[in-house]
């Protein structure tokens, strides 16, 4: 044997043994049961979570040590990481990857019980909770979001009246002329798009249902198109093309700063955003430390009512598991139901609460007295909607197609925006039918 | 290996009297020089097949797959996927963007090779200069893409600079496709040039002295020398980094990604595979995107070194 053989058999040797790396997956499907008395669950469990400013301002900390006084035998370690999605996902690959953690939106539904233990049957939880049947498979739920949300145009009440609008607009044209009058009577930027921090964008897609009033705006998305004519996504990026078509933007939409935008909401420099619920909690705090008025910050729905009445539709947050390989499940259910039920958490962060029979956080207090009918979405066809947002590459919840109808309205971009949601509905229904065969 | 370097050290006597030495202990150091070399490269070897060759037969594994990244399920496609890739033309249109950063390694070059020639005679501050050139290159791309982010800002620093001059500095740079790309493809000269000024630096300090000397009895001047002396001795450093700027160019990836996303028009092969991977979760897709990338380069390089042959480089 020469030189060369020898390196190129220890190559093809190693290469080879590389090659064979599988993805081992355990198709377990465990359950994780609550425990019957606190007193006797013990173990360490490690808690993942994207909320990596709790867990350096010691508000985690907090919240272990209550649960403690439930159960003391149990020790809660939490693990912060910054670029969640992104490390979450390839620590799933092993074994490791907490006891408790927050489902990455990668994984697909259908993949829910090889990697997370089950709390239960979606007939018993729907009684109490919201969002079950989000993680919902065969009848199992896998997780369950200790907050719910509610997207809306969080604005800055001032600069709206100081523009002659005080009552909500109630269809897009008028909420356009909204904008329109405070170009004229102020410096404010109507409408911030928050264009380069691209996850604001995907914000839009909560449109949907919002339009329609339909619980089976999901559904709808699964099963036709929706760019269609009067279709909610359709009558949502409309309203967007025209905020930008009509300059009611910021000048400079590559270069935004999402940080920066909230002290200058508070401070009326900004009027207008599209975000959620969970927003108006940083936005007054954007307030407090600008030396502003936090209750200058306003929320309002989607302009569109159906019979005289506002829809919003409510959505879970990140939706915590237990991890279907944990030694200590019991502890881990204990978590998630002590979190979800007596934790405070929602109340904290001003959110909606997962409990059915909870009332409504102050925040809302303006939906609820204008009536705006909150709406708990039919998810059973969410994972579908996904393979088909992944198969047909639009990424309803992703930031690309919604830039590219930002820089189409702005002229950075040619073509028509009818040619343009024909483009983006011929991809869905080719998924849609790819899929389906 | 004390024996080996002792035994080889030691001056063989020409001819082996016809003794009794056994034939094995003349052998053994023989069979044993030829192991040494390998000793030494296991390490270098195995940290070379682990995390290069490895990774890309993996890659190639997974472009025959239609995996999602996460799933522990994967399905065998065959060629599937490259069938798709190279039924989707739009998918290579993102090409057109490198014309960009092509361009912009001209410019890279040519300004590198200036500033390596001006800075190797006798410049004052001539060390102070080099640091200055090179340090862009030290920089984290990171860093560097956030830096810039408050540079193009509308209002921000090249805006103000160029208000002082009397020019109204108020412009979107990332605004349209072109301005954007020809923005980021600065950017990537501001970076880059810096190794390439290295590069050539070192090369025209390996030509020898006498040969300036005589060219300047002869009565040459600077660029005389340049063009008869300079140029022709750092040839094979010039065409390594041309062949650098171009797969580069084919393969641009962080500083657009940080800066703009691939919004407006900047995207680029690898920006657009990243997506392909960890937004659509498409990984066996993407895997052969990145594959089709590889070959691409590779026959670019290829070409180049078939129409510029590396000659040996013979100055005297």
């Amino acid at each position: 044997m020469n030189r060369r053989t020898v390196l190129a058999l220890a190559v093809g040797a190693a290469l080879l043994a590389s090659g064979c790396t599988g993805t081992g997956g355990t198709s377990k499907g465990a359950d994780a049961e609550a425990p019957d008395d606190p007193a006797k669950v013990d173990g360490t469990i490690t808690v993942l979570t994207h909320r990596t400013d709790l867990v350096q301002d010691g508000t985690m900390k907090k919240y272990a040590a209550e649960f403690n006084k439930t159960y003391p035998k149990v020790k809660v370690e939490f693990e912060g990481l910054t670029d969640y999605e992104g490390e979450v996902k390839i620590r799933m690959n092993t074994k490791n990857y907490g006891d408790v953690l927050m489902i990455p939106a990668v994984i697909e539904k259908k993949d829910y019980p090889k990697f997370f233990a089950s709390l239960g049957t979606q007939a018993e939880r729907s009684k109490k909770y919201r969002f079950t049947d989000y993680s919902t498979v065969q009848g199992k739920v896998y997780g369950q979001s200790p907050i719910g949300v509610v997207p809306g145009f969080v604005y800055n009440k001032k600069v709206w009246s100081a523009a002659g609008v005080t009552d909500w607009p109630t269809t897009p044209a008028e909420f356009l002329d909204g904008l329109k009058a405070i170009k004229a009577k102020s410096d404010a930027v109507p409408y911030y798009t928050n264009f380069k921090d691209m996850w604001p964008l995907t914000q839009w897609t909560h449109v949907n249902g919002s339009v329609g009033c339909d619980t089976r705006a999901t559904t709808r998305l699964a099963e036709g198109n929706p760019w269609a004519e009067g279709a909610d996504l359709r009558v949502g990026d409309q309203l967007l093309y025209d905020i930008v078509h009509s300059d009611l933007i910021e000048k400079d939409p590559t270069t935004t700063n999402w940080e920066a935008s909230k002290p200058r909401l508070a401070k009326g420099e900004i009027a207008t955003m599209w975000l959620g619920s969970w927003a108006i909690v940083q936005m007054r705090d954007a307030a407090k430390q600008a030396g502003t008025d936090p209750a200058d910050i306003g929320f309002m729905p989607f302009p569109a009512q159906k019979n005289g009445t506002f829809c919003a539709v409510t959505s879970p947050d990140y939706q915590q598991a237990v991890n279907v390989n944990s030694d200590h499940k019991a502890a881990a259910r204990a978590w998630i139901d002590w979190f979800t039920d007596k934790s405070g958490y929602a109340d904290a962060n001003l959110a909606l609460s997962p409990l059915k029979d909870a009332p409504l956080p102050d925040v809302l207090k303006p939906y609820e007295e204008a009536g705006v009918k909150l709406l708990d979405i039919d998810d059973t066809k969410g994972a579908e909607v996904k393979s088909i947002d992944n198969q047909s590459e639009v990424g309803i919840y992703k930031p690309d197609y919604r830039q590219d109808l930002v820089d189409l309205a702005r002229g950075a971009r040619k073509g028509s925006l009818d040619d343009f949601l024909t483009g983006l509905g011929e991809k869905w229904t080719e998924a849609q039918q790819n899929l389906g065969s | 290996m004390t024996d080996t370097t002792r035994k080889a050290a030691r001056p063989v006597p020409p001819a082996a009297p016809a003794g009794p030495t056994p034939p094995t202990a003349a052998r053994r150091p023989r069979r044993w020089r030829g192991v040494t070399p390998w000793l030494f490269l296991i390490a270098p070897l195995v940290l070379l097949i682990a995390f290069t060759y490895a990774p890309i037969v993996n890659m190639v594994a997974y472009s025959f797959t239609d995996w999602d990244g996460v799933s522990p399920e994967l399905r065998y496609t065959g060629a599937e996927n490259y069938a798709e890739l190279f039924t989707r033309p739009e998918l290579f249109e993102v090409f057109f963007v490198s014309g960009y950063y092509l361009a912009a390694s001209v410019v890279q070059i040519a300004a590198a090779l200036y500033f390596a020639t001006v800075l190797s005679f006798n410049v004052r501050f001539r060390n102070f200069f080099k640091g200055v050139l090179f340090f862009p290159y030290l920089i984290n791309g990171v860093a560097i893409g956030f830096v810039f982010l408050y540079f193009f800002q509308d209002g921000g620093t090249l805006d103000a600079i160029l208000s002082l001059f009397g020019y109204d500095g108020d412009r979107a740079w990332l605004g349209t496709p072109a301005s954007a790309n020809v923005s980021l493809a600065g950017v990537s000269v501001w970076r880059y040039m810096g190794l390439n000024f290295v590069l050539f630096l070192g090369a025209i300090q390996s030509i020898p002295g006498e040969l300036y000397e005589a060219a300047e009895l002869d009565g040459a001047n600077r660029w005389q020398q340049f063009r008869h002396i300079i140029a022709p001795g750092i040839r094979p450093v010039l065409s390594l980094s041309v062949i650098l700027s171009v797969s580069g160019s084919l393969s641009v990836f962080e500083i657009p990604y940080i800066m703009t996303g691939g919004a407006t028009g900047t995207e680029t092969f690898v920006i657009q595979t990243v997506k392909l991977a960890f937004q659509f979760n498409k990984t066996g897709l993407a895997s052969a995107a990145a594959v089709v990338l590889l070959l691409i380069i590779l026959a670019v390089t290829w070409v180049q070194r078939r129409l510029v042959p590396d000659d040996k480089v013979d100055l005297v």
